[in-house]
């Protein structure tokens, strides 16, 4: 097809115009691009009141898993040095490592459990949760007696428990072996432990928040802001991926209390439970209660069909 | 036949001219009349409180935001991959021009090249607005970071992503540069990055799908129909905003030859928009006629759920812009000359009516109900507003600009 309009051919100069009062013009460009980059500094301003709350150690430091002894015993020292600046408080954070030889793995007698929301507050405590907002890594769902559909049951419930026409489902991270949350992290700052824990290194995660839609049990918290915990409801005893108060800004999740269970204690959601309900342990002791819950009981896996592999357990009497 | 590499000039280096070709373009691009300069003062100033409410929400965390843990992607997440598709839609006059051979498309298919480019710039804004942690940015970059390559999708995007705006940089790079020395582009430089990109564009879109429906956890997004749905959305926007951005440029600037590409992509989008509604029809068919719990969210939105209809007004808007626009672009009159207003005003409801779709009507209802079936509603704060505005104000200044350079090139099509 014939091109109607005249296609010049490009010519041998530049094709730009030749602009007169050059040096006039350029000094009145110079002025306003200076005015706009004065104008976006002024902007911008707020980030150096976050400039200052990120120091030059924290901004350099390496993921968790590259930290030598020594590096990881400063990144300790600088945190409780924070928490004592910050929240005037005197923490002692450790660093829990898996016991060889263990998986560990939770269930829950949902013919038992009543709501009664004690191992919510017991979380809210133990992991030094913001006060404002409330947080804890545990939800309990009242569900109507007679179906399994969470669809038809409310996080919201108020009034005296049990009530006679319903069951109660506490949900928190499943612990899953085929965890979906890790999957999707783009800087690995979210893994599996060799005892079946999924941790956070608070100070990798960028606050994509990625993995909060990637979890079918709503079992990841986001800190929306910094959290305010006052400093003699502190709970001192810490450990680096568990529960540390969290910076701004990232992801974190119910670890099991690893500060507790690595150490030979049990969670404290579990030991604030007034029913009994709650059974935590090493599913690779042949000889351990939970053992005998999962061999003989009847047990219930949520969300199973999504392949999730949870280290979490319901089971009825 | 010209040679494979590219000689330097006559009695210059690339050194010394490349540098001084991207002078003389960002002069020439700060040369403009009085509503040009009008113009950019108010997306300058649009920007700049995006800026300020962007530095505060880092400053004070993103409390400031309305999201939650249960809405944990809002505004910020839907733009992004409304941006992706904007990009993508580019290659609607790409694939016209190079692989049909369309002389008046070819001539003008730089402005594609150039949206994409705006496009991208605005996608990695539209993220690091998103991030808790913007300033530990750099644990994504590969070898200094760490890279969950290939497992997490989101590093495939960030790779698929940054490759589509090197390769659109570079073929506008070259063809600019090549005009600014008076010389004939050689295809070995050019058209095979072409070729690549028509592919490329395809998976940004893909990969960007693929970040949600891979998700089991969320019945909404977990379908496979969601990648074509957002190819199809992306090739209705895309053209959609080119079309628009064409009348525009020949009305400002009096750039001739774009009436011919104009109908071109008009008739893709009354094809695309089609596709698209099909694509929704049969996911809604999908939804409701099977019923159960995996419909809560399309019930949330079409319907409203326990009483909570925050979505509903704008998925209906969504879908009543893209019936009106789909009906305009089927009626052949649309394209006499003297319709433009009314072809700009189909472009605008198909280009809002897919920004609608893929924003609200997708990314929000995607987390509710939450995966423990309660349901949180979410509208986006003021801070969010002012930075996505910010946003898409900067976005547009990188479009005027790249547009500005471009139009010795499109005033006068040199043989390439």
């Amino acid at each position: 097809m014939a091109n109607t309009e005249s296609t010049p051919q490009p010519t041998s100069k530049p094709s730009l115009p030749v602009v007169q009062n050059f040096t006039r013009r350029a000094a009145v460009k110079g002025a306003f691009a200076t005015l706009g980059a004065g104008a976006f500094v002024a902007a911008v301003s707020p980030l150096r009141q976050a400039a200052k709350n990120t120091t030059a150690a924290e901004f350099m430091q390496q993921h968790y898993t590259e930290l030598s002894p020594e590096q990881k015993a400063d990144v300790i020292a600088r945190l409780e040095a924070e928490a004592k600046e910050q929240y005037g408080a005197d923490v002692q954070i450790a660093d829990d490592r898996p016991i060889p030889g263990t998986k560990f793995v939770y269930a829950i007698n949902l013919s038992v459990c009543n709501g009664n929301g004690k191992c919510v507050e017991a979380c809210h405590k133990e992991n030094n949760h913001d006060r404002d907002t409330n947080q804890s890594y545990i939800r309990v769902v009242e569900m109507p007696k007679g179906t399994m559909d969470m669809e038809k049951g409310s996080t919201t419930y108020t009034g005296t428990v049990p009530k006679d026409d319903k069951f109660y489902l506490p949900v928190q991270c499943q612990q899953c072996d085929e965890p979906p949350c890790v999957d999707v992290c783009p800087v690995k700052a979210t893994w599996k432990e060799e005892d079946g824990i999924v941790v956070v290194d608070y100070n990798w995660c960028i606050g994509c928040r990625y993995c909060e839609a990637a979890c079918p049990y709503h079992a990841r918290r986001f800190n929306w802001k910094k959290p305010v915990v006052p400093a003699e409801e502190i709970n001192p005893d810490q450990s680096y991926l568990s529960n540390r108060v969290r910076p701004v800004g990232v992801v974190e999740k119910c670890t099991y209390c690893l500060h507790r269970t690595r150490r030979g204690r049990l969670p404290a959601c579990l030991e604030a439970c007034p029913t009994g309900a709650r059974v935590f342990g090493n599913i690779l002791d042949k000889d351990s209660n939970i053992r005998w819950i999962l061999e003989n009981k009847r047990v219930y896996i949520l969300k199973e069909e999504l392949g999730t592999k949870p280290a979490f357990f319901y089971y009825f009497d | 036949m010209s040679s494979i590499t590219a000689p330097p000039g006559e009695n210059e280096s690339h050194v010394t001219s490349y540098p001084r070709f991207l002078g003389r373009s960002l002069w020439l691009a700060t040369e403009g009349s009085l509503a040009f300069y009008a113009w950019m003062t108010v997306l300058t100033a649009l920007f700049l409180v995006g800026a300020n409410a962007w530095a505060n929400q880092v400053a004070g965390g993103m409390i400031g935001t309305n999201m939650t843990d249960h809405v944990s992607w809002g505004l910020y997440i839907a733009n992004f991959t409304f941006m992706v598709g904007l990009a993508a839609g580019g290659v609607m006059m790409v694939i016209p021009a190079y692989l049909y051979r369309d002389r008046k498309m070819h001539d003008v298919v730089i402005i594609g090249e150039l949206l994409a480019i705006a496009a991208i710039v605005m996608c990695l804004m539209f993220v690091i607005a998103d991030l808790g942690r913007p300033d530990r940015f750099w644990h994504m970059m590969p070898v200094i970071g760490k890279f969950n390559f290939p497992i997490s999708m989101l590093t495939w995007d960030v790779i698929v992503l940054n490759g589509y705006l090197l390769l659109n940089l570079h073929i506008c790079g070259y063809l600019l540069y090549m005009r600014y020395l008076g010389r004939k582009p050689n295809p070995v430089w050019y058209v095979p990055f072409v070729m690549l990109s028509i592919v490329w564009a395809i998976s940004i879109h893909t990969v960007t799908a693929f970040l949600y429906c891979g998700l089991g956890g969320r019945p909404f997004w977990n379908t496979a129909l969601l990648a074509p749905r957002f190819l199809a959305s992306a090739f209705v926007s895309g053209p959609a905003f080119i079309i628009v951005s064409m009348v525009l440029i020949k009305r400002v600037t009096g750039v001739g030859g774009l009436d011919q590409p104009i109908a071109t992509l008009t008739k893709i989008v009354r094809v695309t928009i089609l596709i698209n509604l099909l694509m929704v029809t049969s996911e809604l068919f999908t939804e409701f006629y099977t019923g159960g719990s995996h419909t809560s969210a399309a019930k949330y939105l079409f319907f409203g759920l326990h009483g909570k209809t925050a979505l509903v007004p704008w998925i209906w808007t969504a879908i009543g812009l893209n019936i009106t626009a789909a009906l305009l672009l089927l009626w052949p009159g649309l394209l006499e000359l003297r319709r433009r207003p009314l072809l700009v005003a189909a472009c605008c409801m198909a280009f809002v009516g897919a920004w609608i779709e893929k924003g609200m009507g997708l990314i929000v209802p995607g987390f509710i109900p939450s995966t423990l079936h309660e349901i949180v509603e979410y509208v986006p704060s003021q801070l969010e507003w002012k930075v996505t505005v910010g946003i898409w104000a900067f976005g547009l200044m990188v479009f005027t600009i790249a547009i500005k350079t471009a139009l010795p090139t499109l005033r006068h099509p040199a043989e390439h």
